[in-house]
């Protein structure tokens, strides 16, 4: 087993630039060869996959540390160029550097009290922040790149041109005259350390004359490993080829030199040498060929390594990859518990979790070995005592395997039902976005979920995606049962209600189900219960002649715990004007529950739904438990959905219809209000409206004009209500939580409404109209982005676009939204992430320093407290109050 | 005008929690109580207007009683550093 080895802490990190030494001393070798291997398979000396550059052979020592691979970190070797060639990553830098000093004295182009003066500023900076300052340099190239004439030695300064990637021309009278590499790093070196602070360059780790290469560090092997195909084919790297290059042009350069050939000649394959340079670093340099592989393929060298979504940072850093885990598309199991997940018997065949053998389960793990990988429920692996590891799918002879099983063997066997995994949807936003679930193996090819889960996951069907992973020791599954399963999590600690609970269709069919006039036949209260799993004595039938009937609100108290108390105003109560007449209500929606009997009042949103702090569902969890919990919601759940299945529950266009009276008096009103805007706007022509305090008279007339529609669109709203019963589906949908809102109803059957922009009528488009179809300055309802239609009849085309117009809007806000709050949120996990509550109550960080003395200074657990009070006064006025008159 | 006089008391205004200076003993006390050493504690900067106004010295522990929303009101500490 290897030692644990205590994580070191970064104390800074420096960034600079490797002098020519340096590299040498960090060299083991000088690379001269462009050959790899020789014709027996062996590298060559001084050659890139030189023996002293480490190992990537199995079972092979490296030459310089004496390691085997893996311990072997790998070891730079260098190539000596035969002419300096330009950094690619430093060319703009190079360009402003020799922009800003003198092409003779190299000193910068400034007279001697300007540099004393930035000196100065930056002197006064490093002592403060510890740096050179960007700032301070720039404003000084940018005063010194103007200047003609150097005033420490006179000389005439030219214009320096700088073509991309790394060509620099100077403009002399007699033309461009190209400045060679050489040149460059000449007067780069000429330059004295005190200027190259002051050109924001620390001397110490970074002389500006290293921007011009003339040794170049060639990395380990271990970074660039050559890969052997199944043909025995020697496959190397991309950056291996790219130094393959380097080395042959150099190679050409030196022989061409020392031969003293032409100096055309020489300039190519200079030229050339700095094409695979640049190439070398980075192959996406614009105005460059990128370097290609033979068969086309652009290589991937040292930037393209980094960079990117595919480079090292975001793919490797930022994020990693896990075994043990699977992903698949969503859909949805009202029949599942919402502790459990159902995963798919494929998924459940290749996820294993490793059992240890003891005497009580070896006959069992005998049977799962025999069975094997292929045959669900079996077993993929076997570790040995010795660990040494078999795989199941080439063992010839499982049985005997089975049979050569002892306890201490651990058996890999496939995942089964009860195993306890962990589920999540990104965005992982909360911590309810990964929680503990039981697996369910199933058929199909689907992870499937319980619908009141979807609330904390944010997860619907549409296509949805989710991942799972299986975690592999005791103490990992222990915790997640206890910490992380769903029926832990349904509290949330954001407001300290239950995020997970009744949504949609489970919330119209509570309504349907517990109104006064359901009545239910001994028959259907019996289907209703046992799909609930409901197992006890029926209560008594609230009806007994003819027949005996029971009513929704007696089936439904069979599964409230015995002793809840409890009363609460429904969604569907209509805030009565004279005062909640309470037990009496005539819409039966003050819910009224003693001792585990629904006394009065419909269940709704309010009652079961999710998100609903103070409603029966959360003094359920508070008072009774989680397991309490989960099993009224899972009952509940499979009774409401069998309920509203045998019942019917749709909504078609025709549910917004109302009648064609009322669709006339709608009419009549919307242009009525038409009208009165007409007028308004005659007013304020004529110079007659009255000016609001703090406003001008445009913003007054705005003002106004909205508040007339948007009564109107109320009134109107109104009138179609009227004739959209409580029978009516949507209205139930909409009046119950479990679906839309009256304005979604008032939209379809009466009147969309004004559009806006930036919460004001449209005023965009042409000049001083919305639209070609008006006349210029036209103020009216329609022409500034009222929709009299309802979505039922359907828009105009003029109502079209600016309905458009309100919607993208919207679009727009939350694409933004998303985006700057899923920053914020980062910023925020980066900052908070290793914060944690000590045994002795108080807040840390990772180092152990405290952020607060007691959580929240007020160390209540927002989950677990009333609405973030310690206690809840009222609840427990209630509670004695019940259980007084009882008794 | 002599700058003392337009001196204004800091903790008169409303956002500007109480500070108190602990005693070598309390500090003391404070620091056993919570076992910790006292550069685990958040900080102040001894040039912090609120520090200057006590006269916190670097090395002392400050103690901040605050308005809070959860709480009504809570007693934090601060080591005083230098800077
Ligand atoms: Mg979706
Ligand atoms: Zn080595
Ligand atoms: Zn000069
Ligand atoms: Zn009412």
């Amino acid at each position: 087993m290897s030692l644990y080895r205590p994580p070191k802490k970064i104390g800074a990190i420096k960034f600079g630039l490797l002098s020519p030494e340096m590299i040498r001393k960090m060299s083991v070798t000088r690379i001269i060869t462009p050959d790899t291997y020789s014709e027996d398979g062996l590298p060559i000396d001084s050659g890139l996959m030189d023996g002293r550059l480490g190992t990537i052979e199995p079972g092979q020592r490296c030459k310089t540390c004496g390691n085997r691979i893996g311990e072997c970190p790998g070891h730079f070797g260098h190539i000596e160029l035969a002419r300096p060639v330009i950094h690619v990553g430093f060319a703009k830098t190079i360009y402003k550097i020799l922009r800003a000093t003198c092409r003779k004295c190299s000193r910068i182009l400034l007279p001697e009290e300007e540099l004393e003066e930035f000196k100065r500023k930056m002197d006064e900076y490093e002592k403060r922040w510890g740096g050179l300052s960007e700032e301070i340099s720039e404003e000084l190239i940018k005063k010194a790149s103007r200047v003609s004439k150097c005033p420490h030695c006179g000389e005439v300064q030219f214009k320096i041109k700088f073509e991309k990637p790394t060509t620099y021309y100077e403009e002399t009278k007699e033309g461009p005259r190209r400045l060679t590499p050489i040149e460059i790093r000449d007067r780069l070196e000429r330059i004295t350390d005190e200027d190259a602070r002051l050109l924001g360059i620390s001397p110490k780790d970074a002389r500006p004359e290293w921007m011009v290469l003339t040794v170049l560090p060639v990395p380990p092997v271990t970074v660039r490993p050559s890969i052997t195909l199944e043909s025995g084919v020697r496959s190397e790297d991309d950056l291996t080829h790219k130094l393959v290059d380097i080395i042959r042009i150099n190679q050409r350069l030196r022989e061409n030199i020392e031969a003293g050939a032409p100096q055309l000649i020489i300039e190519d394959l200079w030229e050339l040498l700095q094409y695979h340079v640049i190439t070398y670093f980075d192959n996406e340099v614009s105005g460059v060929p990128p370097a290609r592989h033979r068969s086309g393929r652009a290589l991937r060298t040292l930037s393209q390594r980094l960079k990117g979504k595919e480079g090292r940072f975001r793919s490797n850093l930022s994020g990693k990859r896990v075994d043990f885990s699977a992903r698949t598309v969503i859909s949805p199991d009202p029949n599942l518990s919402i502790n459990e997940v159902g995963v798919p018997i494929d998924i459940a065949k290749i996820l294993t979790i490793p059992e240890r053998v003891t005497e009580w389960n070896i006959e069992e793990l005998k049977e799962l070995v025999i069975r094997g990988p292929d045959q669900y429920p079996g077993a993929n692996y076997i570790i040995r005592l010795d660990g040494r590891r078999i795989d199941l799918r080439y063992a010839r002879d499982r049985r005997a395997l089975a049979e050569s099983l002892e306890p201490g063997f651990i058996v890999e066997r496939h995942l089964k039902d009860g195993d306890i995994v962990l589920f999540n949807r990104q965005p992982s936003l909360h911590r309810m976005s990964i929680m503990a679930h039981e697996v369910r193996v199933l058929p199909y090819r689907t992870f499937r979920l319980h619908l009141c889960v979807c609330p904390p996951y944010n997860a619907d069907f549409d296509g949805d995606e989710m991942n799972l992973h299986v975690p592999q020791s005791e103490e990992a599954r222990a915790e997640a049962r206890v910490l992380m399963r769903v029926q832990e999590q349904v509290l949330s600690p954001r407001y300290g209600g239950p995020i997970i609970g009744a949504i949609q269709d489970y919330i119209s069919s509570a309504y349907l189900f517990t109104r006064k006039d359901t009545l239910l036949t001994k028959e259907e209260v019996c289907q209703l219960l046992s799909v609930a799993g409901y197992k006890g004595d029926l209560p008594e039938p609230a009806i007994k002649e003819p027949q005996p009937l029971w009513t929704g609100k007696q089936i439904f108290s069979l599964f409230l715990p015995k002793g809840l108390n409890i009363s609460l105003r429904a969604s569907v109560c209509r805030k009565c004007p004279g005062g909640c007449l309470k037990e009496k209500c005539p819409y039966d929606a003050y819910v009224v529950v003693r001792d585990g009997q629904l006394i009065a009042g419909v269940i709704d949103e309010k009652s079961i739904g999710a998100f609903q702090p103070d409603s029966i569902l959360h003094r359920i969890i508070k008072d009774f438990g989680t397991d309490a919990a989960r099993e009224f919601i899972d009952k509940i759940g499979r009774l409401l959905i069998e309920f509203i299945s045998r019942r019917g529950f749709t909504m078609g266009i025709n549910e917004v219809e109302i009648p064609r009276v009322a669709m006339i008096r709608i009419q009549e009103i919307l242009k009525e209000a038409e009208e009165k805007v007409d007028k308004l706007i005659e007013s304020y022509r004529r110079g007659e409206l009255q000016r609001l305090p703090g406003r001008t008279l445009e913003e007054t007339l705005e003002m106004q004009i909205m508040k007339v529609l948007a009564e109107a669109r109320d009134k109107a709203g109104d009138i179609a209500s009227e004739h959209l019963g409580l029978e009516n589906h949507a209205v139930i949908m909409a009046e119950t939580g479990a679906r839309g809102s009256t304005l979604n109803l008032a939209q379809m059957a009466a009147c969309v409404g004004q559009q806006s922009v930036r919460g004001e009528r449209i005023k965009r488009g042409y000049r001083n109209r919305t639209l070609p179809h008006f006349k210029v300055g036209d103020l009216s309802a329609k022409a500034r982005g009222f929709v009299a239609s309802n979505y039922r009849t359907g828009l105009d085309p003029i109502e079209f676009f600016f309905h458009a117009m309100g919607g993208r809007e919207g679009l727009v806000d939350t694409a933004v939204r998303t985006s700057t709050s899923g920053y914020m949120q980062r910023r925020l996990i980066n900052a908070l992430q290793d914060l944690k509550v000590e045994y002795d109550g108080t807040v840390r960080d990772a180092s152990s320093r405290i952020i607060q003395l007691v959580y929240g200074e007020d160390g209540v657990d927002p989950a677990k407290s009333d609405h973030g009070k310690a206690v809840n006064i009222d609840i427990i006025i209630e509670k004695v109050l019940s259980e007084s008159e009882r008794t | 005008m002599d700058k003392k006089k337009r001196k204004i008391d800091l903790f008169s205004h409303e956002l500007v929690p109480k500070h108190i200076l602990l005693s070598k003993e309390e500090a003391e006390k404070l620091l056993k109580e919570l076992n910790i050493r006292p550069e685990q504690l958040p900080w102040i900067k001894k040039s912090d207007p609120a520090a200057v106004a006590i006269g916190a010295k670097p090395g002392d522990i400050v103690k901040i009683v605050r308005k809070s929303s959860t709480a009504g009101e809570v007693i934090v500490y601060r080591y005083v550093i230098d800077k």
